[in-house]
């Protein structure tokens, strides 16, 4: 396939299915890590790291070469912009609803935090550090389930 | 000392400051009272090298010569490392190496803060993604200096000893030397008069809480800037640095 064919849309489009490794159920996408995508010149895909030291940043990079070759693009650049720096507010609203079904309460600048198992606001803070850098430990007075809570950045 | 060399050597030191930092931290791994301090100090360690990096990656393209990030953390000594001596000290107990972060993290914040002001845009982009970590990591290591010395008498005395004992290593972060002047004049850079008083506001505000004296003023260390180091330097380096001294370019 020849750079030219290939349009933006279609990159977005296989760019959904980009997971991010350490939340398998958010693609790039619905982070909000992609912040362009150009394809004048073979495809340009530009992405911004969560955190800086984020582990999964070069794994990502890699998933979006292999993607995009798996669909016959070859002349594929990956940038890394780092300005204005990612923000959770970023994290769209579909993200944000499948944050919560797959059992992880979505970052709120509203306190307190909703328990995603049962709604309950009855919640509090176990750990200001969970499983990764972005996530702390949380648990529900109500229904006693413990939970993870995507901080706000 | 050309406009970008001063350039360069600054922002080495700014990697240097990260990484060091946070092998100190490394060594910690494993070894915290407790499991949410082993989360938030791995994390915290990952912070800083993700920092050290994206600096390292920066003054590599600036010099124009090929190094890597992996060239200036791995390939360089002791006397070419310009981080501040109090981030080499080993960590002693919890209490002195919460100290460390504390003084750090209280300069740090300012000097980014700083850096985002000024006419580098590289550095400025840096320090935007930067302080938004570093504001975490300064609440978290207040919060638990004022929990140790308004704790027990024990934790109390422990705490201030370590902020004693740390207090001589705080004076070379606003001693300016001619790589933070010509820093200042070419690129708008940090004004370490101005960050020092930030800095001692801000950590007097934390120490009265935690019932603390902050320490009198005294003869002062220094020379980590410009890579005289203390002893423990070279030691934390042999450990860090020994893959890649043994097996070069060694990759997995």
């Amino acid at each position: 396939m020849v750079a030219a064919e290939v349009k933006r849309e279609q990159v977005f489009e296989w760019l959904a299915n980009v997971p991010d490794p350490e939340i398998p159920v958010l693609s790039i996408l619905d982070l909000g890590i992609v912040r362009d995508v150009d394809v004048s010149a073979g495809v340009t895909v530009t992405l911004t790291p969560t955190y800086s030291g984020c582990p999964a940043t070069e794994v990502i990079e890699s998933t979006v070469l292999m993607a995009l070759r798996q669909h016959g693009v070859v002349d594929v650049a990956i940038k890394r912009v780092l300005s204005p720096p990612w923000t959770t507010d970023w994290i769209t609203a579909d993200g944000r609803e499948k944050l919560r079904r797959y059992g992880i309460a979505p970052p709120s600048k509203e306190k307190p935090v909703a328990c995603p198992q049962c709604e309950s606001l009855d919640t509090e803070c176990v750990s200001e550090f969970g499983s990764t850098a972005c996530k702390a430990a949380w648990r529900c007075r109500e229904c006693l389930e413990p939970f993870e809570y995507f901080k706000c950045l | 000392m050309s406009a970008n060399q001063a350039l360069i050597a600054y922002t080495l030191r700014l990697a240097d400051n990260a990484l060091i930092l946070a092998q100190r931290m490394v060594e910690l791994v494993a070894a915290e009272p407790e499991l949410e301090e082993e989360l938030a100090n791995a994390n915290f360690a990952l912070d800083f090298i993700g920092q050290a990096r994206m600096f390292y990656t920066y003054a590599g393209e600036l010099e124009g010569q090929g190094r890597s990030e992996d060239d200036f953390a791995f390939m360089r000594d002791e006397r070419e490392f310009g981080n501040l001596l109090l981030l080499e000290q080993p960590n002693g107990h919890f209490g002195d190496a919460l100290v460390r972060q504390f003084l750090f993290e209280a300069f740090y914040l300012h000097l980014l803060e700083a850096l985002m002001r000024c006419s580098d845009q590289r550095l400025c982009e840096i320090a935007a993604r930067a302080i938004k970590e570093v504001k975490y990591h300064f609440r978290h290591s207040s919060h638990w200096l004022v929990r140790l010395g308004d704790g027990t008498e024990l934790s109390h005395n422990r705490a201030q000893t370590s902020l004693d004992d740390a207090w001589r290593y705080t004076g070379e972060m606003f001693t300016a030397d001619e790589i933070d002047t010509a820093m200042q004049e070419n690129f708008d850079g940090p004004d370490l008069a101005s960050i020092h008083e930030l800095w001692r506001r801000d950590i007097a505000t934390v120490v009265v809480e935690a019932t603390l004296q902050l320490p009198d003023d005294q003869w002062m260390a220094s020379g980590g800037k410009q890579g005289r180091h203390s002893e423990h330097l070279g030691f934390l380096l042999a450990e860090m640095q020994y893959l890649q001294r043994s097996f070069p370019g060694a990759t997995w």
